[in-house]
């Protein structure tokens, strides 16, 4: 579905992505570990047209999408959730449901996936007159995940769901999109830093280091492989 | 001061304060966007009244065909001074960006002088704006009401477009975040020109209004109401748009009122404005509405 070959991405001198190349299939869930500052980010701006790269390709669908503007991937069926969440603390929840399926025209299918949403998140329905600013955490990134819901992505992409969170909820962000991946067929690329939580719902994962792709594998495989044990899991 | 002298003063100081405004608004809008002072604004208040009145004195058009025509055309320029002048700057750090509002201004304030002639001219009143009416013994000329209740409709189809509209919710996403706005799908572009567009607008429109409560107008007209209506937008809470409404309202009618309780202050008429400027900015920087930003680090 995302074929992304020999990325380069520079900001300034530094070189934060250094040739990596990863696919995502239709209907999996891909995981792209790394520690702070390996490129994970990079990699996701890059392809949502924020960050422009300096080399390489990225297809979805087998069509370009390189050197579009964000609002044209999310066209093309990307969405992403972005790191720290962002949700629109001016605007209320039921807003920030409805920006997200802004690409959309089908009011009244609309209207029923904001419906959809609150089932999945009733948290959420509790508060759907309330500003954003006054969600806790982990409402905020229920927020975020339905507003990118909102937009039927065909792939949906996630930046550290479970940061600033209470292990618990990132426990129960992650089922969360299991779930999605199982029941709706939803294809899902998702950051982590917390690699043991990763692994346990990926299929397949890739390790990234300052800018390169360093080990790739089933995320069952990866989830018994020495090296990974070492520096991701913490186990020796 | 008798009652009916003072409600003359509360009418005049309420039209003049509609006036600033319905320019403060344009002000707030781009700042809450794209945090940029548009310094060019005022000018736009001056290319409202100019097309309007040649659109009557030179084409002989009707006032209901010359003063919408009048707010469309600077609504246009406005666009086109964003996209000229401010979109390929976005990028860059903001003083550039401020650098060119003060050229815009420069540039139209001069252009207006080389194409409109330096000399005043004499705005018409439509006739029916220059009635006296006698309002429960009150005698007030017509276009005060008119000026208040225009602007009054205008602010009532800006919130709805603001509050009741997809483009309108996408607008207020983007003051918070122009970023996740994006990932939305929403194509940003096109809604900074939206706020442009009725920015310029409004300030078109607030400039007609103008030289028709004070139908003398200049290629710099519009540095005055321009500069006052920044400081109404400040004390109302800049980038936000129901505060630009009150802190114009609230600023014309203090003004006015100065005035008249202390005719002998009325030299210092136009200090009173900086005056309060200096004020908010030593004891309430965020102004009446604004709420308190955190850095972010």
């Amino acid at each position: 579905m995302l074929d992304i070959k020999n990325l380069h991405v520079s900001y300034g001198g530094i070189r934060a992505l250094q040739g990596i190349s990863l696919h995502v299939p239709e209907g999996k869930i891909i995981s792209l570990l790394g520690a702070n500052g390996a490129g994970k980010s990079t990699t996701l701006r890059t392809i949502m047209g924020i960050v422009k790269p300096t080399e390489g390709s990225i297809e979805f669908l087998g069509g370009n999408i390189l050197g579009m503007k964000s609002f044209q991937v999310v066209m093309k069926g990307i969405a992403l959730v972005p790191e720290g969440r962002r949700v629109f603390t001016n605007l209320t929840v039921t807003e920030n449901l409805a920006l997200g399926a802004y690409t959309r025209n089908d009011k009244v299918q609309i209207q029923q996936d904001i419906e959809e949403i609150y089932e999945l998140f009733p948290r959420l329905r509790e508060r759907e007159k309330q500003s954003a600013g006054t969600l806790s955490g982990g409402e905020q990134q229920m927020l975020a995940l339905g507003r990118a819901l909102m937009s039927k992505p065909k792939l949906l992409m996630i930046d550290e769901p479970s940061l600033g969170l209470a292990p618990v909820l990132s426990q129960g962000v992650l089922s969360r999109l299991k779930e999605l991946n199982q029941t709706r067929g939803q294809t899902i690329l998702l950051i982590e830093q917390n690699a043991r939580a990763a692994l346990s719902i990926a299929d397949y994962a890739y390790i990234l280091e300052t800018g390169r792709i360093t080990l790739e594998g089933p995320a069952a495989e990866l989830a018994t492989n020495d090296a990974v044990r070492k520096t991701y899991l913490g186990i020796h | 001061m008798n009652f009916e002298a003072f409600l003359q003063n509360l009418s005049n100081g309420i039209s003049l304060g509609s006036l600033y405004a319905l320019i403060a608004i344009g002000y707030t809008m781009v700042y809450g966007i794209l945090r940029l002072i548009n310094f060019a604004h005022g000018d736009l208040v001056m290319l409202g009244s100019y097309v309007a009145f040649y659109g009557v004195a030179m084409f002989m058009l009707p006032w209901w065909l010359a003063f919408p025509l009048a707010i469309l055309v600077t609504a246009g320029v406005g666009i086109v001074i964003e996209r000229s002048a401010y979109k390929p700057l976005r990028d860059f750090p903001r003083i550039n960006l401020f650098t060119a509002a003060v050229a815009v201004s420069f540039l139209l304030e001069n252009l207006g002088i080389v194409i409109f002639g330096g000399r005043p001219k004499a705005f018409e009143r439509p006739a029916f704006m220059d009635q006296m009416l006698n309002l429960g013994g009150v005698s007030i000329v017509s276009y005060t009401p008119i000026i208040i209740i225009t602007a009054l409709v205008l602010f009532g189809l800006l919130l709805l477009v603001i509050y009741r509209t997809k483009a309108g919710m996408a607008m207020r996403a983007l003051s918070k975040d122009i970023e996740a706005t994006g990932l939305m799908g929403v194509n940003t572009d096109k809604i900074i020109m939206f706020a442009f567009m009725l920015g310029s607008a409004l300030a078109a429109a607030g400039g007609i209004l103008w030289a028709i409560k004070f139908p003398q107008i200049n290629p710099l007209m519009g540095v005055m109401p321009g500069l006052k209506a920044f400081i109404a937008a400040v004390l109302g809470g800049i980038g936000n748009v129901g505060g630009a409404m009150i802190g114009g309202f609230l600023l014309g009618i203090v003004e006015i009122m100065i005035v008249a309780f202390f005719p002998e202050l009325s030299g210092y008429r136009d200090a009173f404005a900086y005056a309060i400027l200096i004020l908010l900015l030593l004891f309430r920087p965020t102004g009446i509405m604004g709420e308190v930003q955190a850095e972010k680090v």
